[in-house]
């Protein structure tokens, strides 16, 4: 029997390397790919304490977290596309403008 | 004993493959790494009984999210930069530190209070995982269940509309060229 307190930390390591990528990356592709890994580690710790409760709201909730990933995916990499026909860069430090 | 090893290979190679993914500076590998990371979340999920749930990241996570991700990267062919982390990375580090610090520190001082509920591990075994999962998606959260649908629809017209018109310019305002993504450019128009 594993624990509930080692999945809760495998989370947290995710969170604060997903934490991190945010913070120290300049591309802004990565950084997208970062809050991925953020709400990974939000899902690992709902399923966790799903199963140690015994409740199954919490694996609805990682559903609603993958159509919320999913949809912000589609709208963030469309966003990117965009930004990028006017900017012509990803580098978040040049991306400095509400508007141009 | 066994499930205690599969959690530390399926967590360390999680936690590996993330941090590879931040510090890779090639954008294509970072993805890759991001991949390993998904699909051993998703042993994680079945340690935990939730078979669908794994199933669903490796379909969703794995499958659809991360393809997305690297078409998009094909799409800009970034070259490699040779600085790709902030001047502050220092400070960015001491803060995922001390976040990570406060986060162990609070998990472990926090008692739970909540009873446990009905659904055992063996009570979900005898009628399936999906289907107790689908019992409660269309029952008891059949109104988040249509909200997310929504949120889908337009997630798609959001899409089409952001990113499927107009022509890429040659340059920026103000005349100013990112160097690194002027191949790009002439690639594209």
């Amino acid at each position: 029997m594993i624990p509930l307190e080692w999945y809760i930390t495998l989370g947290f390591f995710l969170f604060s390397i997903g934490v991190v990528g945010v913070l120290i990356r300049r591309n802004i592709i990565m950084v997208l790919l970062s809050i991925e890994l953020i709400l990974n580690s939000a899902n690992i710790t709902f399923v966790a304490y799903s199963n140690y409760h015994q409740i199954i709201t919490g694996q609805m909730m990682v559903f609603f977290i993958l159509t919320m990933a999913a949809a912000e995916v589609a709208l963030g990499l469309a966003l990117v596309i965009a930004l990028f026909r006017v900017k012509t860069t990803l580098n978040v430090d040049q991306i400095n403008l509400l508007k141009w | 004993m066994v499930a205690q090893l599969l959690f530390f290979y399926f967590g360390g190679m999680a936690v590996a493959g993330a941090v590879v993914a931040i510090f890779n500076a090639n954008l294509v590998y970072s993805a890759l790494a991001l991949l390993m990371t998904f699909i051993h979340i998703a042993g994680i999920y079945i340690l935990l009984n939730a078979e669908f749930i794994a199933a669903v990241q490796i379909i969703v996570y794995a499958g659809a999210i991360l393809v997305t991700y690297v078409f998009v990267l094909m799409l800009f062919n970034p070259e490699q930069e040779k600085r790709y982390f902030h001047k502050q990375y220092k400070i960015g580090g001491f803060l995922g530190a001390a976040l990570l610090f406060l986060m162990l520190f609070a998990g472990f001082k926090t008692e739970i209070l909540s009873q446990a509920g009905p659904m055992t591990a063996e009570s979900i075994q005898e009628i399936g995982h999906t289907r107790a999962i689908g019992m409660a998606l269309f029952t008891d959260f059949i109104f988040p269940f249509e909200i997310a649908s929504l949120i889908l629809l337009v997630a798609m017209f959001g899409a089409i509309v952001l990113a499927g018109r107009g022509k890429i310019r040659k340059r920026g305002p103000g005349g100013r060229v990112d160097l690194s993504s002027r191949n790009v450019t002439k690639e594209a128009s």
